[in-house]
């Protein structure tokens, strides 16, 4: 499992972007997870639990949004949603296609933070 | 009084990796090493596999390397230098994969020439997950996929068959005693990676092991083709 060893990546680069915005505190991280990534959620969510602790990041949740993966078919001419990771092939023509476009993210984009001081913006 | 609002950021959690995988890539082009990432479950038989490989190109006049990672022991280090080809032991220390700044770190440690090395070999930690995420800089990974196992380990791990260049079918001499399923195999990687180049080999007879290492040589001959300048430093 490296899950955890994920997760402290994650978390220290959600701390130090929240540290760099004057962040008093994180309420949430948004990270989009690609079906082709190698990270379990379950593990990756057990992890983050442990990775915050004594972080400007504790108490904080993680919201995961899963990343279906996308291939490309020549024959189609066509990018669609692989509806199964053990099977290759465009799913409207059934040719066999390894052309990924999509599914292998692993990607924080963005962050729920608490200003220490009223926003101006 | 606290004042929530989202900051967008949009960054890789493994950028750090990434890069570094990248930094190595460009030295290893430089230096005019091919390197090739072997991954597998424990017990396939890389190290026996990349021991008569390392004999092989040393056989043909090659220089190849090899760095070794495994949990705990220099136990693989030792038994590929008996090849004679320099061998590196990365002990992760309970890690269950290779990450990019331990491949940098160990080829400071080890402190060997890059550039008087034609193939560098990249033994990963026994595991079809985890490594599956890390690039090292590699060329080329392969996976191997021993006849014992079961058919069906690409559908089981298809991150890792997916994220891999070529399977090494390995201990392919005991196939028939262990009822091994060719047809199944073949279908199984071909529809985790469409058109995946296969090979069937043997450690303890040696065969399709001359197969595989032309296929690297045309490879490696191909890289140095593609770029040019990487020869001429």
């Amino acid at each position: 499992m490296h899950e955890l060893s994920i997760a402290y990546n994650l978390v220290d680069i959600a701390s130090q972007a929240a540290q760099e915005a004057g962040a008093s505190g994180v309420d949430a991280v948004y990270l989009r997870l690609g079906k082709l990534s190698g990270v379990e959620k379950d593990a990756l969510l057990f992890g983050y639990d442990i990775a915050i602790k004594g972080t400007l990041l504790e108490g904080s949740r993680l919201e995961i949004e899963d990343v279906p993966v996308m291939v490309y078919c020549p024959v189609c001419d066509a990018v669609s949603e692989l509806p199964d990771i053990q099977l290759f092939c465009c799913p409207q023509c059934g040719t066999p296609t390894g052309d990924i476009r999509q599914g292998k993210e692993l990607e924080i984009l963005s962050l729920e933070i608490d200003d220490e001081q009223p926003a101006y913006s | 009084m606290n004042n929530p609002r989202i900051l967008e950021i949009r960054r890789g959690v493994l950028e750090k990796n990434d890069l570094l995988a990248q930094q190595l890539r460009t030295r290893f082009n430089e230096a005019g090493v091919y390197v090739v990432n072997l991954v597998s479950s424990p017990g396939a038989g890389k190290t026996a596999l990349l021991e008569v490989m390392l004999r092989h190109l040393r056989e043909s006049g090659l220089n190849a390397g090899a760095l070794v990672g495994d949990l705990a022991t220099d136990n693989d280090a030792k038994r590929l230098a008996r090849s004679g080809a320099p061998a590196h032991q990365i002990e992760t220390g309970g890690n269950c994969h290779l990450e990019a700044d331990m491949i940098s770190d160990h080829l400071a440690e080890w402190g060997i020439d890059l550039s008087d090395f034609d193939y560098l070999f990249i033994e990963n930690v026994g595991n079809l997950v985890c490594p599956a995420s890390y690039d090292l800089g590699e060329h080329l990974r392969a996976v191997m996929l021993s006849v014992t196992e079961g058919e069906d380990k690409p559908l089981k791990y298809p991150t890792m068959f997916n994220s891999s260049d070529v399977a090494l079918i390995t201990k392919i001499d005991i196939a028939e005693a262990v009822e091994f399923d060719r047809k199944a195999a073949y279908t199984n990687i071909q529809a985790i990676r469409p058109g995946m180049v296969t090979f069937e080999t043997s450690a303890k007879t040696g065969r399709g092991v001359d197969a595989w290492l032309s296929y690297l040589a045309e490879r490696r001959e191909a890289l140095h083709t593609a770029a040019p300048e990487a020869e001429s430093s």
